[in-house]
């Protein structure tokens, strides 16, 4: 067939060009120079913005300060990571079509943040999730169970970051090595470390704003460039895909990735859907404003930033599908999360690679910044304070002072899993922190929500039944054995074939505390369970009496 | 996590005063069934992606298809809920509620110890 000769012929010219690429990039000292500036001015910003952190407020939830804009940015740098920067448009670039449903599942989660979860929670919570789970439930088994599980979507979720970022140093430096990928690795757990530590959430959430503009800035500009280059017509951009992707018309039909497995493409579907509004770093967002008009304000600029960069992202994976070719991405060093900066290179050059680099750089280590004060907090504040000190902590200092240390382990735990992920998709990642989000978390904040009948021991067993089912279905999936590209490629221990657990773990995860609760003698303090209910629609309590 | 501020309103009552129902139920009534609608049409979009592959190939306007009009309608049918979600919050339950919540704060500022 001609397609295919054609695409061979592409594939061997665009060998050459990704040897041309390794050469210049291989020129780091402007990469470094442009990195180096960002970390700078970032870490500048950061010592500006956390000058005033002194009690748990200020560092968790940045003393409540931001308005809704503010906000919306700093929730869109949330999640707009390198999942979904370079991840989805490598997906877009390699598998079409298959690759765009990350976008549209990332985006329309967030109505059910918006309708479902934000207002409410921001009523009636303090600093993380398990403030509302355990509200009117017992205390400790649900604060630990919910603290345990945040912990388990912050570690999947960093070790999506951290694969992005060795693939993304990687490419940058010319480093193909598995000592120099880890090495960078290192340095990035080591940098997120310092920045957290300086500046909490204050700090972290000024970061998160200003690389939430560069990157909706600079994916804006790179997207009219690749429509410029072919006269602003859709149409003529799928086209020359088509020419170059090596798969011929199959990269803007369906099936093309998970056509062999169409279960795994619905379970990835519903992991990508539910995932968000049970994202512990995404929630704990909703607290770091005054009130929950603010909160549903901030949703709305996040909607409508993250909705527009999504659109951007199809335009810049067919993109770099047309002008790059699918053959030189999967060859790069960084494989498929190199599409973006690799069609940067094409369009630009060397400095608007550098640039768009350094602005995914920055990502990442926002984003890494903020997963890691989330789990932090989750510990000292869930675990620390209110579980092992049964909410007596004498000095206040003292739980700040934990959730420091915690950012150090954190670090040093994302680093080693962060090295073992090396080269693999970061938007499939992260997927599955949002399956372990959506089985976990989720029937969770939902039935305490709404549910009056809900107990402690549905809670408990939905949130470590949604946990378990998703990280054992994970386990035994052929992400992590059982393949070339797997995690541990030379095991084979394969016993669950599809590679995203959501289908069943997040249907499990609400059986089990509907079953839990309904069999269960004990009720709870309905006194409390009102008190939450008021509070939650009206905002007692957790507005500031201000507003007149 | 019981601030001291609420100990003097008894919440029992307050959630069965008639104002505070019918902010609920306003709530609701628009909460539910756009949750279903969107949820519902989300995963249409889903399900003839994994099983009408023909289907979602069919050309519309030169390369692109009706695979890819949906998905962005997707993007555009969030937009407008969002977009018609926030003025209702904005225009039909902001008000009740911040009602509520002055009258209760000032109940559990009042006098009485």
């Amino acid at each position: 067939m001609s397609t295919v000769a054609i695409g061979d012929l592409f594939a061997s010219s665009l060998d050459k060009v990704s040897q041309g690429v390794t050469e210049v990039e291989n020129n780091p000292v402007l990469n470094i120079t442009i990195f180096a500036a960002f970390v700078a001015v970032t870490m500048f910003i950061v010592l500006r913005a956390s000058r005033n952190n002194k009690s748990a407020s200020d560092y968790y939830a940045g003393g409540r300060s931001f308005t809704g804009p503010q906000n919306g940015f700093a929730i869109s740098g949330d999640y707009l990571s390198a999942a979904s920067f370079l991840g989805i448009c490598g997906a877009i670039a390699v598998n079409g079509y298959d690759g765009f449903l990350y976008s549209i599942g990332f985006l329309v989660a967030w109505l059910v943040a918006l309708l479902i979860v934000a207002e409410l929670m921001r009523n009636t919570g303090k600093f993380t999730m398990a403030d509302v789970l355990s509200f009117r439930l017992k205390q400790r088994p649900v604060r630990m169970a919910a603290a345990l599980s945040t912990l388990a979507v912050c570690f999947f979720y960093l070790l999506a970051q951290m694969a992005g970022a060795g693939g993304l140093v990687s490419l940058l430096m010319g480093i193909d090595g598995k000592v120099g990928q880890s090495l960078v690795v290192a340095v990035v757990g080591a940098l997120m470390i310092i920045y957290v530590l300086v500046g909490g959430m204050k700090g972290t959430t000024w970061v998160q704003i200003v690389k939430a503009v560069l990157l909706i800035l600079g994916a804006f500009a790179m997207t009219i460039w690749v429509l410029a280059l072919n006269g602003f017509n859709l149409s003529t951009l799928l086209s020359s895909a088509v020419n170059n992707s090596g798969v011929g018309e199959a990269i803007l039909e369906p099936g093309q990735k998970y056509g062999e497995n169409p279960l795994d493409f619905i379970s990835l579907a519903l992991a990508l859907v539910l995932g968000t509004a049970g994202l512990p770093h995404v929630l704990m967002r909703f607290y770091t404003v005054p009130s929950a008009k603010e909160a549903r304000r901030s949703v709305v600029w996040a909607i409508w930033l993250i909705g527009g960069f999504y659109l951007f992202t199809l335009v810049l994976g067919y993109g770099a599908a047309a002008l790059v070719g699918a053959d030189a991405i999967e060859n790069a060093p960084g494989g498929v999360n190199s599409a973006a900066p690799l069609l940067a290179l094409h369009l630009g050059g060397p400095i608007l690679m550098g640039f768009i680099s350094a602005v995914a750089f920055a990502t990442i280590l926002a984003v890494v910044a903020g997963l890691a004060i989330t789990a932090a907090a989750s510990f000292a504040h869930d675990i620390y304070a209110s579980v092992i000190k049964k909410g007596k902590v004498e000095d206040p200092d003292a739980e700040v002072k934990i959730a420091r240390r915690t950012v150090i382990v954190i670090g040093a735990v994302a680093i080693i899993g962060g090295i073992g992920v090396q080269g693999q998709n970061i938007a499939f990642l992260v997927a599955l922190a949002f399956a372990v989000a959506a089985s976990a978390n989720l029937p969770t904040i939902v039935y305490s929500l709404f549910w009056k009948r809900f107990t402690t021991r549905g809670a408990v067993w939905s949130i470590y039944g949604g946990l378990g089912s998703a990280i054992l279905l994970i386990a035994f999936s052929p992400v992590v054995s059982g393949s070339e590209t797997a995690m541990i490629p030379g095991a084979d221990f394969v016993l669950f074939p599809l590679s995203n657990p959501g289908i069943i773990s997040i249907p499990l995860g609400f059986i089990l505390g509907w079953i839990a609760s309904i069999t269960d003698k004990t009720v709870e303090s309905p006194e409390l369970a009102a008190e939450m209910d008021v509070r939650a629609h009206t905002g007692f309590g957790a507005e500031e009496a201000v507003e007149h | 996590m019981t601030d001291p501020v609420s100990t003097r309103v008894d919440f029992l009552v307050e959630e069965e005063n008639p104002e505070f129902k019918a902010l609920k139920r306003k709530r609701f009534s628009v909460v539910i069934p756009l949750s279903i609608g969107f949820m519902a049409w989300y995963f249409l979009y889903v399900i003839l992606s994994t099983y009408a592959h023909d289907f979602m190939s069919t050309k519309v306007i030169g390369e692109i298809n009706l695979g890819l009009i949906l998905g962005l309608l997707q993007f555009v049918t969030t937009f407008a809920i969002t977009m018609f979600y926030v003025s209702f919050a904005n225009k039909k339950l902001d008000p009740p509620a911040s009602a509520i919540r002055e009258r209760l704060q000032q109940q559990s500022e009042g006098t009485t110890p």
